[in-house]
């Protein structure tokens, strides 16, 4: 029996009022509908949303965000026991649902921990406070004489009473006022800062984790679709004899686009099911479909970007931050430097391509995904049903790698519409041209660049423009400029002491479906920025890290707003967490004292660094390469991160050696090219990423110790990382690269 | 088409021409065996076949059923293999997904040479893909369970 249908609706409104005026959560309760699925997986005795106990004192610990590789099913939940004073051992994690009352789901932006922190432990010290309050009733004596300590109760002479003995008087209090909560030192952390292996690590060595495409209902049947090939295309002719003849084929179903930008609709497509995978993909291998044309299926990615370059070489554009007076301050220069920088589309290729199953009912749709983002998935699939959202449940399986791309619900979309056709249980698979074909593709870009320095190799103007095709076209196909969130990912950003800047944008239809990677713009801009600077610090002849610590100049706290640009500091106000150059320059020379910089290198050999602030933190790296004969090798990389507070060191190191690996791979590797419309790569052999071979024999990460609020993690150990190749190449070789992947000029 | 998969006779109502890895998932229910592209080139579907790392997508069920299958489900019981041991004594998994070949990739490759080198590593497990990039840890843990200890300089601060 679920705890849902025992707890009353007054216990409901209690249950939820523990959220009410915490960070995210908000201050409006939600009613009995949005409720449903928060509690009904666990067994326990429902303390909040997030927290119930069984009788036999297991503590089951909600896990709200997505499992997609950064350990957060291990992370927050080990807040929550730590504040709680729960025993790990004696703690199980359980999944949610898709339902609001946890806030967000969408497990995207380096978010979970730096929004969710004070969130867990307040859900921990509410669930403690609670048991707490039961052992002083059980007691008969004053709540102050009660004290938890290691999955118990503690009162007057050293007498005790367990979690689970308590658990079911705990759940008939009523809930603590969030602002009466005390919160535990956090000298007194057990878990909080302790490097605990994560909790599926078991399941994950023996192949008995649940990943999407590892669900498996009774009836089931799969699905292989075949897409358009280029964007807004339609199907114009069908013949389906032959797939329909493949053994075990048991339907062909077209999947028609619905109109209006791409959003989360699933592209239109030829569906085929079948009674296993095999023959899905054989029956999608003869069907014979002829595509309508669209505008966007001329679209020719080499001529595209060239004309993005001819735009920011070609003059002004539309000014998005500007201080002092660059042209004047060019027209004077002591020395002027110019450079342009190109960055091709990017695929996400998560090992796990997209796969959803769904089942329809009379009652409403279910959904099992490796998604990102649960309550989307579940707007999306009610919007397609035209069901109310109450009546769509969205099973989050784990995610085998997302990256953004599982942030994009069309493929729970597409599980649910065939699966109401067939009547029966759809699991989607997407096979990896799929995947690498029909990607929400990271954005090309074009970035150009003009500065002046002074007699003595200072930096007096600072000129940067780009163009690159903007996110938001996917959801409002009249955009075409990029956003100030997106300018806020490092290009218009920069944290430069320079007395005239000007920032610069260009219009860039999208032509393909733009979304979101690891790090998002950082990645382009970063590239741009980062090599910029290097060049600067050669025409000056100084050392480009000392270069970057006089341009980022004296320690200040940084404000945009009095130069026109309104940077969106990833969400968050500045006032939370501010923009500051001191802990900017802290990851710099905390990096420069760890690497040997200045040691003269063998011919052939050459350092490059490059550092970025992202998701509000700030990450510095140095690559060390080879280049001989035509031949890159990277043969070590180290990075520095202020991530302010860090809840499991282990995991943030993983995701430091892990995103500094997914920046290698698409440095040296990385691009997609269109041609008529169509993107040219299919799998690995031509959308190669980063082996066991190309990764340098060390990685070696490093984490500045912080007391300020958590900060993101999965994203920003990625953008600095093909900067510092890239200027490590000119270091070795003299050769200035400015353009991605490296793969273009070097064997690597 | 009869099947010997983890030590059992299976038998199977299929396409001879069916790749061992869909065989496996869809009809066998052995799912801890992962599709990653189909062609061969990543590595997330690799199986022992007569203690050989093949991958299954790239094997029919006329062709495995000639040979002793092996798939993670039987790489030991229940997670005692020495490499198993050294992948959580290293925390290596991020999102997991491609874990179960790397590790049928790295017991391969140390049944038939138990001393690889730290070069033979690298290009023997080149074949195997990650995405989440836990190369480092993986080449670490198999050097634990070779028993050196690994790279102290590795490890981070």
């Amino acid at each position: 029996m679920s705890v849902l249908t025992r707890v009353s609706r007054r216990r409901f409104l209690q249950l939820t009022g523990v959220a009410a005026g915490s960070l995210v959560l908000g201050s409006v309760l939600p009613g009995r509908a949005a409720l449903a699925g928060v509690l009904d997986q666990s067994s326990g005795a429902a303390l909040n949303v997030f927290v119930s106990i069984r009788e036999d004192g297991t503590v089951e610990i909600v896990a709200h965000r997505s499992e997609m590789g950064t350990g957060i099913r291990t992370s927050l939940p080990q807040i929550v026991a730590d504040e709680m004073e729960a025993d790990w051992q004696r703690v199980q994690v359980i999944q949610a649902q898709a339902n609001p009352a946890y806030g967000s789901q969408n497990t995207d932006g380096s978010r979970s921990v730096r929004d969710f922190y004070p969130v867990m432990r307040q859900m921990g010290a509410a669930a403690r406070t609670l048991l707490e309050h039961a052992a002083a009733e059980a007691w008969g004596v004053p709540v102050a004489q009660c004290v938890a300590r290691n999955h118990a109760v503690v009162g007057p002479g050293g007498r005790t009473l367990g979690f689970g003995e308590l658990a079911a008087r705990a759940a008939t209090l009523p809930a603590p006022e969030p602002s009466t909560l005390r919160m535990k030192p956090e000298s007194e952390f057990r878990y909080v800062g302790q490097g605990l292996p994560i909790v599926d690590l078991e399941d994950m060595t023996v192949g008995s984790a649940v990943y999407g495409i590892d669900v498996h209902l009774p009836e089931m049947l799969y699905a292989s679709i075949e897409r358009s090939p280029w964007l807004q295309g339609r199907i114009e002719a069908m013949d389906a004899d032959a797939a329909r003849a493949v053994a075990g084929v048991s339907d062909v179903v077209e999947l028609r686009a619905v109109d209006g930008p791409p959003g989360f609709n699933p592209i239109e497509g030829v569906a085929v099911l079948a009674s296993n995978t095999w023959s899905a993909l054989r029956g999608r291998g003869a069907l014979q479909i002829d595509w309508a044309r669209s505008e966007h299926s001329e679209h020719d990615s080499a001529a595209y970007i060239d004309e993005l370059v001819s735009r920011v070489e070609g003059g002004p554009g539309e000014v998005r931050r500007r201080r002092g007076d660059v042209e004047s301050a060019l027209a004077s220069a002591h020395q002027a430097v110019t450079a342009t920088y190109r960055t091709p589309y990017l695929a996400h290729a998560p090992m796990e391509p997209p796969v959803a199953t769904a089942r329809v009912s009379d009652s409403g749709c279910e959904v099992w995904a490796c998604t990102q983002t649960p309550q989307a998935t579940r707007r999306a699939v009610a919007d397609a049903l035209d069901l109310d959202v109450d009546a769509v449940v969205v099973h989050v399986t784990l995610l085998g790698g997302g990256f953004g791309r599982k942030s994009k619900p069309d493929f729970a979309v597409e599980a649910a519409r065939l699966a109401a056709h067939a009547g029966r249980p759809v699991q989607v698979v997407w096979s990896r041209e799929d995947d690498i074909r029909h990607d929400y593709f990271h954005a090309c870009s074009a970035q150009h660049f003009r500065g002046a320095l002074d007699a003595g190799g200072r930096v007096t103007a600072w000129l940067a423009r780009e163009a690159s095709p903007p996110i938001g076209a996917t959801f409002d196909t009249t955009v075409n400029m990029n956003s100030e969130g997106g300018l806020s990912q490092t290009f218009a950003s920069v944290p430069f002491a320079v007395p005239n800047l000007q920032i610069e944008s260009h219009p860039a239809p999208a032509h393909v479906r733009i979304g979101w990677l690891r790090s998002v713009y950082n990645i382009p801009y970063a590239f741009g920025v980062g090599c910029f600077v290097d060049e600067l610090a050669h025409a000056a002849g100084r050392d480009p890290i000392e270069f970057w610590l006089a341009l980022i100049g004296d320690d200040r706290l940084l404000d945009f707003s009095d130069e026109g640009f309104s940077y969106s500091n990833y969400g968050r106000s500045l006032e939370d967490y501010p923009y500051d150059t001191a802990r900017l320059a802290a990851v710099i020379r905390a990096l420069a004292d760890r690497i040997n910089w200045k040691t003269p290198l063998p011919a052939g050999q050459g350092w490059g660094f490059s550092v970025a602030n992202s998701f509000l933190s700030n990450m510095a790296v140095a690559s060390k390469v080879e280049v001989r004969d035509g031949r890159l090798r990277v043969l070590e990389m180290h990075g520095a991160l202020d991530a302010g507070r860090i809840v499991n060191p282990d995991r943030v190191h993983a995701q430091m050696e892990g995103g500094m690996i997914f920046g290698l791979s698409l440095a040296l590797n990385g691009e997609i090219t269109f041609a008529e419309g169509e993107a040219q790569q299919s799998n690995f052999h031509d959308y190669p990423v980063a082996r066991m071979s190309q990764v340098p024999p060390l990685v070696r990460t490093h984490i500045l110790p912080s007391d300020a609020p958590p900060s993101g993690v999965g994203e920003p150990p990625t953008p600095p990382v093909a900067p510092s190749i890239a200027n490590a190449v000119f270091a070795a070789c003299g050769e200035r690269i400015r353009e991605l992947p490296l793969g273009r000029h070097f064997n690597v | 088409m009869k099947l010997t998969v983890n030590g059992m006779p299976r038998e199977l109502d299929c396409d001879p021409d069916m790749p061992l890895l869909w065989a496996l998932r869809d009809l066998l229910q052995l799912r801890g065996t992962k599709y990653g592209c189909g062609k061969g080139l990543c590595g997330a579907c690799t199986v022992h076949l007569d203690g050989k790392a093949r991958r299954s997508c790239q094997v029919t069920v006329a062709e495995a059923s000639a040979a002793a299958v092996t798939t993670i489900e039987g790489l030991s019981d229940s997670g005692t293999h020495s490499l198993q041991q050294a992948w959580r004594q290293h925390n290596v998994p991020q999102c997991g997904y491609c874990q179960p070949g790397q590790l049928m990739a790295a017991s391969a490759l140390l049944a038939a040479n138990p001393a690889a080198s730290d070069d033979e590593i690298r290009s023997g497990m080149s074949g195997n893909l990650c995405r989440c990039g836990t190369y480092p840890r993986i080449h670490a843990a198999i050097k634990s369970a070779q028993g050196d200890v690994p790279l102290a300089e590795q490890a981070g601060d």
